[in-house]
């Protein structure tokens, strides 16, 4: 066959494979596309082995035959992939109770479950199981054991729950862990693999976030503040095509209905005239109530913080001293942002709008309360390490006495370590041990709060409100208080901070992710039950569509700030001397810099120090910054070109309407020209669209003319002896 | 669930793969939820293609369809003799195109033609009017109805014609960031 004939060939070959790829695109009816399907697969099978044919066959068929065992693995994938997918039944019964709002945030916490899932296998398999196997046990070395004074106290319940005793001396925490530079048979080097693990925690989560918020940005679409199709939209688009239960089906028309009464009620009437300075006072004192209560909140965690630390000098102390610094801050928690909410009333501003300030106040409010935290631990550091001074001159003298004794016994023999028992030797405060508690001790509060909250707040009510009903004088159910809904907002706020505490904490406390993830787990088949159990479906049910990238750039930022006070701490703080797998260096990153020089051949060490140099890492940030303004103004022109069109086709709607009722063109450019010209005849402005629409003109005094021209469909209608000819053409 | 080789055969799960957007075990679970709206009539073994259809009022009593107001306007866009009436091919077309991993522009197709109650091919104030109907039910008045149509047409009517073309009506959709399901 000649060689014209086989590039025809192949073409309609490719072109017959193209279509099988995309024949779930089209918008035909089954049997056809089955029809058309087995068609053209008949036709490449049929084909393609003739075009084997030939010099190139062996290679050709082969190829041919790779492409169909990838496209069936590929398939087979798909489905192992899909079927691998946790829970998906039951978040499609919650969402097909409460719309698809609800169901989002479960959907969130199944992805925060997987995130953190990849970031216990990377803790847990880099740096705590090399520990438990390859390093000293415990009772070894005086960082693994529990000194002698608190070893009758270690397995007390309540000390265990304080996390001190037994579980402070364990792969939980940073203290456990040995500083020697290679531990096993493998030359494991752990200390550098704790600090790569750390800083790639950051950076994996960072990523995973990025690349979820951009996947986010394609679907949604670019603006949807534009109130152009206001009626259209609600009406094509409120209904949520996932409900399956009753209930929710008469909320959603509950709440459609009341959507379309507002706009009319807004069509119909203009605003009223408030009286716009009470309304700006009355803000104004909101925004005023608000900061103080945040600027309290802040103080009230200060002093609490403080507080603690006088306590932990004490012994003498109940459950509720040993707890508060948790108890109030998941107090605050909670109390913020009722209060913000009832506040808020003061304001009266739109729904939407309203929500949006509440979300900004309850992230100001959590965020001041962690970084207050943080100060505060920061103070505790601080003193730290001036006692650990104290203690490691204490130590050293220790060690010189010994020593001295020992040779002025023995004067033959050369010193070795004292024999003193691990439990005897004097400690330094760890005090990367400490903040590690403290931020186990939170996460820990914290996940008690939620729970209690939902039990008392929710199940609790649930059944007041079910079997109090029939002896109480008013109906519960449908007054106060009434069965709760689900509060999608404060939940995922919840989840967003925790994971904050988690990011903050999981470099002291190594086993803080793990803990985590036990926690998502249990929360995911408790809130799940929880919801189908004792929640009612909103009453105001709105879209949940938009709010996703909101959440995830609250997590971003979230990340960011908890990234700062680690990066701090590794950069300037000196590490505990005798605790944890970088004791005896002056900062945390020596550990870099030391395998540098060691480990890796001496030209890559002198190919770092080159790249280090600020006189290659400022040109570099400056192309950084220029590609960054680059890239912003060419997105500004494009959002520019974006607006033109827009306007383009808004005139040409507008140019239509007219015409159809019989104005003149409102148009000033058009009025213009209309003077100018002679018989007064509108110049047809062409209009492209979609396809292309010509608006032709044809001055005429009689009436109806059809005319059929290719695939357009004419319209004739006769205004005023002129007769309006509009020509569709879809290509 | 039962095993693939007595419901289809495998070439013909192949091509329900290439033809819906749905995996196997989905094609499988759909077929035990098709049978089990009507055991009797609907059979196991699917491998010679037998021609069974389940008239409208079955397939609208199902959990999914049933709160759904447009649920027969949906059920009569997909089969194949507008009446309701849905083989088990028109069923797996329908859920696919309903799913989420349809196209946004296929969907847009089948939305117009769910929405097109007298199937002219247009949305016209008719077919407008009994949607808002639908969808608020006996809430709101017939002249408030009749309102919120007339603003309907007023924003997405391009051409002048009073009539929702598939032109209009994509041009209106595709800018709606809701429009997901």
């Amino acid at each position: 066959m000649s060689e014209g004939e086989r590039a025809r060939l192949m073409e309609e070959v490719e072109e017959k494979k193209k279509l099988i790829a995309n024949i779930r695109n089209k918008p035909w009816r089954m049997k056809r596309r089955l029809k058309h399907l087995k068609e053209a697969q008949l036709f490449v099978d049929k084909f393609e082995g003739a075009l084997g044919k030939g010099k190139g066959r062996k290679l050709y068929a082969y190829k041919v035959m790779m492409m169909k065992k990838w496209i069936k693995f590929q398939r087979d994938f798909e489905n192992f992939k899909t079927a691998c997918i946790p829970w998906e039944r039951k978040i499609k019964e919650v969402e097909s109770h409460f719309g698809s709002s609800v169901a989002s945030y479960f959907i969130f916490l199944r992805w925060m479950y997987g995130m953190n899932l990849v970031l216990f296998s990377l803790t847990f398999g880099l740096v705590v199981i090399p520990e438990v196997l390859m390093g000293l046990p415990y009772g070894s070395i005086p960082r693994k054991t529990v000194p002698r004074e608190e070893q009758d106290t270690a397995m007390d319940y309540s000390v265990l729950t304080d996390f001190n005793g037994y579980c402070k001396y364990s792969v939980l925490f940073y203290g456990y862990y040995n500083n020697q530079r290679t531990i096993g048979f493998l030359k494991f080097r752990l200390p550098l693999s704790y600090l790569m693990v750390g800083i790639g925690t950051f950076g994996y989560s960072l990523m995973v976030v990025i690349r979820t918020m951009a996947k986010n940005a394609d679907v949604g679409g670019g603006d949807g503040e534009d109130s152009e199709f206001t009626f259209a939209w609600k009406m094509f688009t409120s209904w949520d095509y996932l409900i399956g239960n009753a209930e929710t089906a008469d909320n959603k028309y509950a709440s459609i209905t009341t959507s379309f009464k507002e706009s009319i009620v807004d069509e119909q009437e203009n605003q009223k005239d408030e009286n716009i300075h009470l309304r700006r006072f009355l803000r104004v004192l909101a925004n005023f109530l608000i900061t103080c209560t945040l600027g309290g909140s802040g103080y009230l965690i200060y002093f609490v913080v403080k507080r603690s630390q006088e306590f932990a000098n004490r012994d003498d102390l109940g459950w509720y001293e040993k707890n508060e610094l948790e108890i109030i801050m998941s107090l605050l928690g909670l109390v913020g942002p009722m209060l913000f909410e009832t506040i808020a009333e003061l304001e009266e501003y739109h729904p939407r709008i309203a929500l949006k300030w509440q979300l900004g106040r309850i992230f100001a409010l959590f965020l001041g309360n962690l970084y207050t935290f943080l100060l505060a631990l920061f103070d505790e550091v601080n003193a730290k390490l001036e006692e650990e001074k104290d203690i490691k001159n204490a130590s050293i003298w220790f060690m010189k006495e010994y020593f001295a004794n020992f040779t002025a016994n023995n004067p033959n023999e050369t010193g070795t370590p004292p024999p003193i028992e691990p439990a005897d030797v004097i400690r330094g405060p760890c005090w990367e041990t400490t903040v590690g508690i403290e931020f186990v001790k939170l996460t820990i509060s914290d996940i008690q709060v939620t729970y209690l909250t939902i039990l008392i707040g929710d199940f609790l009510r649930a059944l007041i409100v079910r079997f109090l009903n029939y002896c109480w004088c008013w109906d519960l159910e449908a007054g106060w208080p009434s069965y709760g809904e689900f509060d999608i907002s404060g939940n995922v706020l919840g989840l967003v901070f925790n994971q904050g505490m988690i990011w903050m904490g999981s470099f002291y406390a190594p086993g803080l992710v793990g803990i985590n993830v036990l926690r998502l787990l249990t929360s995911m088949y408790y809130q799940c039950w929880a919801v189908m159990a004792c929640n009612v479906p909103h009453e105001r049910v709105f879209k949940a569509s938009k709010s996703n990238n909101f959440y995830m750039g609250l997590l971003l930022l979230i990340l960011f700030l908890s990234l700062l006070p680690v990066v701090y701490t590794i950069m300037s703080l000196p590490p505990s001397f005798d605790c944890g797998p970088f004791s005896g260096k002056e900062r945390m990153f020596d550990v870099i810099i030391e395998t540098i020089e060691l480990d890796l051949p001496s030209f890559l060490g002198t190919l770092f120090s080159y790249a280090a140099n600020p006189g290659l890492i400022i040109p570099a940030i400056l192309l950084m910054v220029l590609a960054i303004y680059y890239l912003n103004s060419v997105s500004e022109a494009y959002k520019n070109a974006n607006n033109e069109l827009k306007k383009k086709m808004q005139m040409a709607r507008d140019e239509e309407k007219n015409r159809r009722n019989n104005k003149d063109s409102t148009n000033q450019v058009m009025k213009d020209l209309e003077d100018l010209l002679p018989n007064r005849s509108n110049l047809p402005p062409p209009e492209e669209k979609k396809g292309q629409i010509f608006f032709v003109e044809i001055f005429c005094e009689r009436s109806q003319l059809v005319l059929f021209l290719g695939q357009g469909i004419i319209k004739g209608s006769q205004n005023r002896g002129y007769l309006h000819v509009l020509v569709y053409r879809a290509h | 669930m039962g095993s693939k080789h007595t419901t289809f055969r495998d070439d013909q799960l192949d091509e329900y793969q290439d033809c819906t957007f749905f995996t196997s075990k989905e094609i499988l679970r759909l077929h035990g939820r098709f049978r089990d709206l009507a055991p009797n009539i609907v059979p196991m073994d699917y491998t010679n293609n037998p021609d069974i259809t389940l008239p409208s009022s079955v397939i609208t009593a199902m959990p999914e369809l049933k709160e759904n107001p447009f649920r027969h306007s949906i059920v009569e866009a997909f089969s194949e003799d507008g009446k309701g009436n849905l083989s088990f091919n028109d069923f797996v077309d329908m859920f696919s195109v309903l799913s989420e991993m349809a196209p946004l522009d296929l969907k847009i197709i089948y939305a117009f033609k769910i929405y097109d109650f007298n199937r002219d091919g247009f949305l016209c104030e008719k077919d407008v009017e009994e949607t808002v109907h639908r969808l608020t039910g006996e809430e709101l008045r017939p002249e408030e109805r009749r309102l919120v149509s007339q603003r309907v047409m007023e924003e997405a009517d391009l051409d002048g014609d009073w009539k929702l073309s598939l032109i209009d009506f994509e041009n209106m959709i595709s800018k709606a960031p809701d429009f997901i399901r």
